[in-house]
């Protein structure tokens, strides 16, 4: 008798806590979803992009680096496009077409590739580049990366903001992290990459071969 | 060439892989001549991290000779003797300009440190054969090894000096003398130590040599104690005695200036659930023991300072906040910021200030490194330090 006594105190117990715990949840469900349709309360210095918002059009995806060089060697050397692929994994070329303009092949699933255009928006030597692709193009894309003194003497700031469609809408978007394209992974790694460049003269790996890929 | 891989919990294996060559313009490979097993590759011997992959080339302490540099390093040259620390640094960054070398920004390639970003809000830096999380580099238990950034990290070994003399100067008695050196040792101050394995003893020696009045050494091992008496240390044997009493008994009632935790938990498995089991059941010293790092900051006096070269990976249950905010304690810890420190303790050993040799209880071939680990991680009181000597018959 008593062991069936305790039984039924501890079937009690349990689905007091999953109960309470499922109405936890819900209520937290709730208040997510109220919070979502508010608008930001200023003041809100953040980026944009981290805002906890959603509803917007195209993806804002982006990352702030700072290297230990100074900013007119770091701005030069990013507005040397053709080198885009020493660092972007993707990247298998970019072409300058004129001053405005450049050709990009990029590498798409399957060992395929995708072509587009892109032309700059905007420019202010040593603090600004902004881009969108062209209307027509297969991948759609526009983005700004800012290049700023960061504070102290640590060099510069290089900060990359991309708005992109996401390819194929959520699905295309899954598969591409599926891949490790994701726009966010991908800024993330190449400005890594950019920065060991900068800093070191290198691209770290741990291959221990010339022909093996680069890690 | 031979080299000593990983393929599962306590399944390692010399095997015949392909010999490393220069990749990046500032490496350099090096033939190598001496290489130790560590405490901390004893955890990946137990198949407690899973950011290993089968065939990956185990290994972070060793020395050898320069085979063939890389274009831009200036540094280095063919014939060179040399000792490799584990930390791979790249010397620009601003973490390796402020002599943070193990904190390097660089040394963890781009696709490999979003592990660590994600666990620990910040990338780790590149070890040598410790995992995926530190870069995935090839270890140095094998007969070659590609050194990146070899321009900043490897120290060049005088004319006579033995290679058992200056191995530690990969790892373990920078190791020891920075926990030293985070006790910020005043003249007279009581320091304890929790472990007596390499690290630990080399802390015990540097905190006599900062001007520790008195070092008391905490273990259960009687060989590791006694090595640690030898060094002018005394020693507390947690099976024989209390050791929160012990200690404040030997402070007068003031307790220990600074401790040392150089046990730690070297946390396996990066999954979260994983890491909290483990914290709670396996401390390294003794299961069934209180944690080491809860232990040092409750006997630690008021004001003092807590130094953790133990090695922990993930979370910890019940961290005595209390205790740390009450007393005002200091904590000190992080990985060695190795190339800060190989300088002077070279001098050091040359002056014969510090003692290296007397850790080595095995000197091995190479291709027994199975054996090695098996007696490192069974037979612990015995088994003070394996050499492993790819050259050895």
């Amino acid at each position: 008798m008593h062991h069936r006594h305790h039984e039924y105190r501890n079937g009690r117990a349990i689905a007091a806590v999953v109960l309470g715990t499922a109405a936890g949840v819900a209520i937290l469900a709730v208040a997510r979803k109220g919070m979502r349709k508010r608008t930001i309360v200023q003041p809100e210095d953040s980026p944009r992009r981290l805002w906890r918002r959603t509803g917007a059009v195209a993806a804002l995806v982006g990352r702030t680096v700072t290297i230990n060089r100074p900013r007119e060697e770091v701005y030069a050397r990013w507005r040397d496009f053709a080198r885009f692929p020493e660092f972007m994994e993707n990247v298998r070329s970019v072409t300058p077409i004129d001053r405005m303009r450049s050709r990009w092949v990029i590498e798409a699933p399957a060992g395929s590739s995708v072509t587009f255009e892109t032309k700059i928006t905007e420019e202010r030597e040593n603090e600004l580049i902004a881009w969108e692709t062209d209307a027509d193009s297969e991948v759609s894309n526009s983005g700004r990366v800012l290049f700023r003194d960061a504070p102290g003497g640590r060099g510069t700031q290089v900060e990359a903001t991309i708005a992109y469609e996401p390819p194929a809408g959520a699905v295309g978007r899954a598969a591409a992290k599926v891949m490790q394209r994701e726009p966010q992974i991908q800024v993330r790694r190449e400005l890594r990459r950019f920065k060991q460049l900068m800093e070191t003269g290198e691209i770290a790996t741990a291959a221990t071969e010339l022909t093996a890929p680069r890690a | 060439m031979r080299a000593l891989t990983w393929h599962g919990k306590r399944d390692v294996r010399v095997d015949t892989v392909r010999d490393p060559e220069i990749v990046n313009p500032r490496d350099a490979i090096i033939k190598v001549t001496s290489t130790a097993i560590c405490g901390s590759d004893l955890h990946l011997y137990n198949g407690l991290i899973p950011a290993l992959t089968p065939g990956d080339i185990l290994g972070h302490e060793f020395m050898g000779e320069v085979v063939d540099v890389g274009k831009d390093n200036k540094k280095l040259k063919k014939g060179d003797r040399v000792v490799v620390p584990f930390v791979i640094a790249c010397g620009h960054c601003f973490f390796c300009e402020k002599q943070l070398y193990a904190a390097c920004d660089n040394s963890n390639p781009a696709d490999k440190a979003d592990i660590s970003e994600m666990l620990y809000g910040h990338r780790a830096g590149g070890f040598f054969g410790y995992t995926h999380l530190t870069g995935g580099y090839a270890g140095g238990q094998a007969e070659y090894v590609r050194v990146p950034y070899s321009d900043v990290g490897p120290i060049v070994v005088p004319d006579g000096m033995e290679d058992d003399e200056v191995l530690f100067l990969s790892d373990i008695l920078p190791t020891g003398w920075m926990a030293a050196e985070n006790c910020e040792i005043k003249e007279g101050d009581t320091v304890a130590v929790w472990g007596c394995g390499p690290v630990g003893l080399f802390a015990v020696q540097s905190a006599l040599i900062m001007g520790a009045g008195q070092v008391i050494a905490i273990d259960h091992y009687p060989h590791r104690l006694e090595l640690a008496r030898k060094f002018g240390a005394k020693a507390v044997n947690f099976r024989n005695t209390h050791v929160y009493e012990a200690l404040v008994e030997m402070t007068g009632g003031i307790g220990p200036d600074a401790v040392i935790d150089a046990v730690g938990m070297e946390s396996h498995g990066f999954a979260v659930d994983n890491l909290y089991d483990y914290a709670k059941q396996k401390v390294m010293l003794e299961t069934d023991r209180p944690h080491v790092l809860r232990q040092a900051l409750y006997a630690c006096r008021k004001g003092g300072r807590v130094s953790v070269p133990g090695v922990y990976g993930g979370f910890v249950d019940k961290f005595p906040a209390g205790a740390f905010m009450q007393k005002g304690l200091t904590l000190r810890t992080g990985q060695t910021h190795m190339q800060r420190y190989m300088p002077k303790l070279l001098d050091l050993i040359r002056e014969g200030k510090v003692d290296t040799t007397f850790l080595i209880s095995h000197r091995l071939p190479l291709e027994q490194a199975p054996k090695g680990y098996h007696k490192f991680a069974f037979e612990q009181n015995e088994t003070t330090k394996v050499v492993l000597k790819p050259g050895m018959q």
